[in-house]
């Protein structure tokens, strides 16, 4: 069939009609997406709950109960659905004394950024874990951050005192070559996995000489009277 | 108006054309990019090829169903939108059936919008055929790319990080060779897979016989 031929076939379609068709097939997709939208919305967000809710355990050891506070402007006011600001969540033991708290944190990692969740030890001023709530590094090599136990080990009571006067830590979280760490706020990298342990201790540091100057003060508020034993 | 090949029969090859003799990946090397990405482990594949899959069938339905309303100068605008659509529905999917996995596939999902298999199949198949023969093409030209990316998720999980969906195969004293679940890797096994399926086809043409005066079909 030649060329003209084919034009007398599928003649031109007048403008309109490509806007309707267009039209029409954008309120179709809309309407498709927004209906999965909203069917997926509250499993994804007690997925994400349940994701949340996983890690405090593991960064704030022995929490039983946790509560969700909101940080803005060096105020922190417990977390509805119509308080802004960084969500800060605290772990409470049975008796609800106050474990410890948890932020978020993240860093450019190998592939992309490393989100996690770490946890704050009043009593120790340290950083007691960490757990990741997203990354994309390789498998077998930057999720070693993950799996690794000797890595994991740095968290254990990693130093992260502050200098009130400062307000920053007395001390930066560094993350120093395998085998030469020397100090209680240094994390000992992984061979191999150089970037993904850097970015861990870059996003602690950038997040703990920012909050917990502002958080110290606040943990009182964090404590609930009615829970006293 | 419409160029719709009016043939409605529904054979085998239908489906099985997706599966050898066209498989996207190791016959047609298309949408190379997850190919190469994602198949760091068995898992990520299977996710990657079923998600396409998805798109794949239900973008070719609509196409096909709506062919022949569509301005062929709007095509491949509404062939997009149409994807899209479809890639944003698996994306919500993923997320409600696990974050884990979601995380693991990280942008690879969105990216489905782009995969040249998918445009390539609404235009040059669904949009000719009617719409449960572009189903069940759709479902086959699926189930080839899946394979395809499970034969290089499985190869390059087991020898990089030797395990198969997890599972650990070896024990401890195995020694993964790393390279394979890095990038270059993608490239040494579709590499690998690519010989020993440009060797089995050029076997398998030397032993039909000649017919004289018949076409050939080596390239």
């Amino acid at each position: 069939m030649s060329s003209a031929e084919q034009q007398v076939q599928r003649p031109q379609s007048s403008s309109l009609s490509m806007i309707m068709v267009l039209s029409g097939i954008a309120m179709l997709s809309g309407f498709l997406v927004v209906l999965v939208a909203q069917l997926t919305a509250p499993i994804i967000a007690e997925n994400q709950r349940e994701l949340i809710e996983r890690a405090l355990v593991q960064v704030i050891p022995g929490s039983i109960t946790h509560r969700e506070f909101r940080l803005l402007d060096g105020k922190i006011s417990p977390a509805d659905e119509s308080t802004k600001g960084q969500s800060i969540y605290a772990g409470y033991a049975a008796n609800g004394k106050l474990l410890g708290i948890a932020a978020r944190a993240g860093a450019q990692g190998y592939a992309d950024m490393i989100y996690l969740l770490y946890g704050y030890d009043p009593a120790c001023e340290c950083i007691r874990g960490f757990q990741v709530l997203k990354m994309a590094e390789t498998p077998g090599l930057g999720d070693k951050i993950i799996k690794d136990a000797n890595f994991q080990a740095n968290f254990d009571a990693l130093d992260a005192r502050v200098d009130m006067q400062k307000m920053a830590l007395v001390n930066p979280i560094i993350t120093v070559k395998h085998g030469t760490k020397q100090h209680p706020w240094e994390i000992d990298a992984i061979t191999g996995a150089t970037i993904s342990s850097k970015a861990v201790g870059k996003a602690l540091n950038q997040s703990a000489q920012v909050l917990l100057p502002q958080l110290r003060p606040l943990l009182q508020q964090m404590r609930p009277s009615e829970e006293k034993p | 108006m419409s160029q719709r090949k009016n043939d409605p029969t529904i054979t085998w090859d239908t489906f099985a054309e997706g599966l050898w003799d066209n498989n996207p990946v190791f016959i047609m090397l298309l949408g190379m990019c997850p190919v190469l990405a994602v198949t760091n482990s068995a898992i990520n594949a299977l996710a990657m090829g079923l998600a396409t899959t998805f798109v794949l069938v239900a973008s070719g339905f609509l196409v096909s169903l709506l062919s022949k309303y569509i301005p062929k100068q709007v095509r491949i605008a509404t062939y997009i939108v149409i994807i899209a659509t479809f890639v944003t529905i698996i994306d919500y999917v993923i997320q409600a059936i696990s974050l884990d996995l979601y995380n693991a596939l990280g942008a690879f999902i969105q990216l489905i919008v782009v995969n040249c298999m998918i445009l390539g199949r609404a235009e040059a198949y669904a949009s000719k055929h009617r719409p449960v023969k572009s189903v069940v093409n759709a479902l086959g030209m699926g189930a080839g790319f899946t394979i395809a990316l499970l034969c290089l998720g499985g190869v390059r999980e087991l020898l990089g990080a030797g395990a198969l969906f997890g599972f650990d195969l070896f024990g401890p004293q195995f020694q993964p060779w790393v390279v394979m679940v890095l990038p270059p890797g993608g490239f040494l096994v579709l590499g690998a897979w690519l010989l020993l399926f440009d060797w089995l086809k050029q076997r398998k043409e030397l032993k039909q016989p000649v017919v004289p005066g018949g076409q050939s079909n080596a390239a």
